[in-house]
């Protein structure tokens, strides 16, 4: 049914958009999963997490109805764009309410518990505590050794310390703050670039390799040498330079031999900092580059951060940020919400929309990049005002290469948020049954968005 | 590794007690004479991963003052308020071991490009344009030995010079070959972490203490921040470290360097978070603070900074850092100060006139930027910063399912953060934190979000008095007098010393010590470099209880 939606891809075009895009997809070019083909070779489905701070109003976010074709509450309205490539936005985007952070009579450490126990399945007992790899980092276990970079990590939040992609406690994922580095880290003089004519590997690269073999061979003298404590932390040490190898390996490869793929135009000026403007263009800047990177596959990975989960998002001359407000603002009596806090909530939902926007707009195989993508977007709890971690607001988008039915609003109904990446990791492809801890374990996918 | 740390032997040593009862002259209980017997059962040992500033530091230290080395790499991991303690967990991601490995070649290319290969590689190549094993082996072991802090084994050195052979051959240039092979030993585990080992000791086989070559690293990374040089691995290497008379040498020699100046500014920026604004992240609001720079506030961090050391390098009492007058300004700070600076560019000591209402750390414009939003000051967040990182207080987080609409609206009718504050104190769920925290921070309210001065805010005159744990002040000059009576200040100052000293919250079994550490430095005047000079002659710095084991993590059912 949802493969209707490609002839409004077809309108799209029609009415003047100047992306080329592929006719409908006919069932005789899909395999039994509806599953895009390219060359005869799957496309990649990549997975990708991007989180705001400080939640949303629940009664202004959430729609009234459920599945398919769902309203659009004045918190969404974000969703309510035409796309160049044809359709609204809203149906490719999934609705996830109603889904809980189950405490099991543990603190809720504000905005950590609620953001913690659904990246990871498990409640934290202490306040920094990260008790088990967060979701992108498992699904980057299963499909990062594929591509060059295992994943790529981005924040507009400007500070570096901070991501929400960790192994464990101490080994997180540091974010690109700048697109400017972004760039120079993918599309910088490495990059084998499909336009650029014959590929010739450069001996440089050989010679790395040889430069990590080295290192790996100091490894069991110093394994012999320390405790368990540091047996661990050079375990990773070792898992990253086997990481770096890897990289070299798909570099010598040569240029990825994918249709969509080409070297993205250097980016704009960059502003960097938390005012709402900044944040938003470095959101866009940020997803243009990320969206080239996806088509030359050099990641199947990424999470972004928009804003921090203490959301420092403000406005130019005013003395308060966003997670002020939250605590700090009076409720407007005459509407029931506080209206400077809820500011930030509409400029997060247009900067969703801005980075689903993108990914909708390049064409790949036979549809879109965002139709061979599953973009989780989710926020720390859902009002910041109580930090409350009932129905935390979590949301789908894309077809991840045809598993997916997006544009459905599904409402959890109390179940915990374990739910949602559970089905998440599986349909990356992990093999899990269940995925969490005590009362959030999860054995039940959400079945209304899997095909 | 089990030790019996929930047995402790107090055997308060008498002399520092004596010097505290008779009055003795401070220096007089400060000589070189060893250290009584303190009962210490001291904690783990477990790598450590060089900070970004110490990486950056040991590079230039051994290729170059010239070396731009790049930032950003992995970031450093802050525990229990330092990155001292925290790079005794951090790991290297693969996104940070890319950034290293980038870093190192770029590193390697700068110490050995046409204007500096001659003075760091120290032998002449039989051609530039070929390998060349020996000279390759003769660079490899020099620089590895300080990059490492140890010797290099022979495997180690003979992996290097065959990269070095094999790069050279392959790219037709000698030193090309040797930038590949440093390359190796700046990503090498044994550089990016301080690898420290323990023996038995000779005089009690119950104990661990480290060895001489590892007492290396602790003490220079410590006392100078950066990589052992040429005398002190020397020292290490002929065992002089585990000797007492040996180890007491290098303690003067290096407390008595210049670089101890580096070390102290590195442990204070610590301390202090002051990587805050090296990252950027102390930001104001550009239309409400036209005046507050990126210039201006690394200027702010430096001043603090600048008064610190002098203070402390000067051997004054540490107390007196929060009443002092006397500091550094630049014309910019002026500014802000509202203080004419007659040095049109560049330093000059200052101090502060009595009318300029400034007095102590406390009343900087670094202190009081860091501790504030971008848009308007915050009491509670100063008065934490006072009691947690100055007192060692815990201040416990905010409860999470609290109405906080009680302290709404900064432009109704409560107007001065005292007001709005005053409504947490009247509600119980708030009360026991912010009765903690606001006083001190209501002292500060007389300087806004970036420091300035101000006498009434949104209109209404600012009321400055308050109390700190029963000594009444009237204002911010005061509250730093109380601060620097508070008998918390002192024991918290050996505590956060030594927690990065040795890289770890202490154990149990090293209380004892503490407590010693704590009547000594009083005894002393509260002079830093005595306490320092305490702190690396006990058995906490200098003995183990083997190496740290991996921790369970919690969260499981």
């Amino acid at each position: 049914m949802m493969r209707l939606h490609r002839r409004a891809l077809l309108r799209g075009t029609l009415a003047g958009g100047a992306v080329s895009i592929g006719l409908p997809l006919l069932d005789c070019f899909l395999n039994e999963h509806g599953t895009a083909l390219a060359q005869g070779a799957r496309l990649p489905v990549r997975f990708g997490a991007w989180m705001w701070g400080c939640g949303m109003n629940p009664e202004r976010w959430t729609p009234k109805t459920q599945g398919p074709g769902y309203d659009l509450p004045v918190e969404l309205r974000a969703l309510d764009r035409e796309l160049s490539t044809g359709g609204t936005l809203r149906d490719q985007v999934s609705i996830l309410s109603g889904f809980d952070v189950k405490l099991d009579g543990r603190p809720n450490f504000p905005h950590t518990a609620g953001l913690i126990g659904t990246l990871t399945g498990t409640v934290p007992d202490e306040e920094h505590q990260v008790p088990a790899p967060t979701l992108d980092v498992l699904i980057a276990g299963e499909l990062g050794g594929l591509t060059r970079f295992r994943s790529i990590e981005m924040s507009c939040a400007g500070n570096p310390n901070q991501s929400y992609s960790f192994e464990s406690q101490s080994v997180f994922n540091a974010p690109e703050l700048s697109p400017a580095a972004l760039y120079a880290r993918i599309f910088g003089p490495e990059f084998a670039d499909p336009g650029d004519g014959t590929f010739v590997p450069d001996a440089r690269l050989m010679l790395r390799q040889s430069v990590l073999s080295a290192v790996k061979d100091d490894r069991q003298r110093l394994l012999q040498r320390v405790g368990t404590h540091d047996q661990q932390r050079l375990d990773q040490y070792f898992t990253s330079v086997r990481q770096l190898e890897q990289q070299i390996e798909v570099l010598l490869a040569g240029p990825p031999d994918l249709d969509s793929c080409s070297r993205a135009p250097a980016p704009g000026p960059e502003s960097l900092g938390t005012e709402v403007e900044q944040s938003t263009s470095t959101n866009r800047l940020m997803a243009e580059l990320l969206s080239f990177a996806l088509a030359c596959d050099q990641t199947r990975v990424f999470s972004m951060m928009f804003s921090d989960r203490i959301s420092g998002l403000r406005k130019a001359g005013s003395s308060s940020q966003h997670h002020q407000l939250t605590h700090d603002e009076a409720l407007d009596p005459a509407v029931g919400y506080q209206p400077e806090a809820t500011e930030f909530v509409y400029a997060s939902m247009e900067a969703w929309a801005d980075f689903i926007e993108r990914l909708a707009e390049i064409p790949e195989g036979d549809g879109t990049l965002l139709d061979n993508c599953l973009v989780l977007g989710h926020s720390d709890v859902s009002l910041a005002k109580v930090h409350g971690i009932n129905g935390i607001p979590m949301m789908i988008a894309g077809r991840a290469g045809g598993a997916l039915r997006p544009g459905i609003h599904v409402s959890g109904a109390t179940s915990p948020t374990t739910r949602v990446g559970l089905t998440i990791q599986q349909v990356m492809g992990l093999n899990v049954d269940r995925w969490g801890t005590r009362s959030m374990e999860a054995t039940q996918p959400v079945g209304e968005i899997v095909i | 590794m089990a030790t019996a740390e929930g047995i402790v032997k107090i055997s308060r040593p008498s002399s520092a007690v004596m010097c505290a009862a008779l009055f003795l002259s401070a220096t007089a209980c400060n000589g070189s004479e060893a250290p009584p017997e303190i009962e210490t059962q001291a904690g783990p040992i477990a790598l450590r991963r060089l900070t970004a500033e110490q990486f950056s530091r040991s590079i230039r230290e051994v290729l170059g003052e010239h070396i731009v080395v790049p930032g950003r790499i992995d970031p450093d991991d802050r525990r229990s308020g330092l990155l001292a303690v925290g790079s005794s967990f951090a790991s290297v991601t693969p996104s940070g071991f890319e950034k290293y490995e980038a870093a190192a070649s770029a590193v390697a290319e700068q110490a050995l490009d046409a204007d500096h290969r001659d003075e760091v590689v120290g032998c002449e190549p039989n051609s530039v344009s070929a390998s060349d094993a020996a000279c390759a082996r003769a660079f490899i072991e020099r620089v590895g030995r300080l990059l490492f802090r140890r010797s290099l084994t022979e495997e180690e050195t003979d992996a290097r010079v065959a990269i070095a052979n094999e790069s050279a051959t392959a790219l037709g240039d000698f030193h090309a070959g040797l930038e590949l092979a440093l390359t190796s030993l700046l990503i090498s585990p044994e550089f990016l972490f301080r690898v420290e080992a323990a023996e038995t000791h000779p005089d009690d086989p119950s104990k661990l203490r480290l060895t001489s070559v590892s007492m290396a690293s602790r003490l220079s990374y410590l006392l100078w921040n950066t990589t052992p040089d040429d005398l002190l691995l020397s020292a290490a290497e002929n065992g002089d470290l585990v000797d007492e008379d040996g180890l007491a040498a290098q303690i003067d020699r290096m407390l008595a360097s210049p670089r101890l100046e580096t070390g102290i500014r590195s442990f204070f920026a610590d301390l202090y978070d002051f990587k805050q604004f090296d990252d950027g992240l102390v930001r104001k609001d550009a239309a409400l603070f036209p005046a507050y720079t990126q210039g201006l506030a690394e200027e702010a961090k430096e001043q603090t900074l600048r008064t610190i050391v002098a203070h402390l390098t000067a051997g004054k009492d540490y107390r007196d850092l929060f009443t002092t007058t006397e500091s550094f300004m630049t014309r910019r700070l002026g500014i802000v100060y509202r203080v004419p600076v007659p040095t049109p560019a560049g330093w000059e000591p200052y101090v502060f006139p009595e009318d300029a209402r400034r007095s102590g750390l406390l009343s900087h414009i670094s202190l009081n930027a860091l501790h504030s939003h971008p848009g308007r000051s915050s009491a509670t967040l100063r008065g934490k910063f006072v009691r947690e990182v100055l007192l060692c207080q815990d201040i416990p987080t905010p409860p999470a399912n609290i109405d906080f609409s009680i302290v709404e609206n900064t432009t109704g009718e409560l107007r001065t953060a005292r007001e709005r504050l005053e409504r947490h104190v009247s509600s119980d769920a708030c009360a026991g934190c912010h009765r903690l925290t606001d006083p001190i921070g209501l002292a500060l309210e007389s300087f806004d979000a970036i420091g300035m001065l101000r006498d009434e805010e949104n209109g209404a005159p600012i009321d400055t008095s308050g109390e700190l744990d029963g000594m009444i002040y009237e204002d911010a000059a005061g509250m730093g007098h109380a601060l620097r009576e508070h008998p918390a200040l002192g024991p918290c100052m050996v505590r956060s010393l030594y927690r990065y000293a040795v890289g770890r919250d202490p154990a149990l079994g090293e209380e004892p010590l503490l407590a010693y550490l704590n009547d000594r430095f009083s005894a002393s005047g509260y002079r830093f470099p005595d306490l320092l000079r305490d702190i690396v002659l006990s058995d906490g710095f200098r003995t183990t209880s083997g190496p740290r084991e991996a921790e369970p993590v919690g969260g499981e059912p």
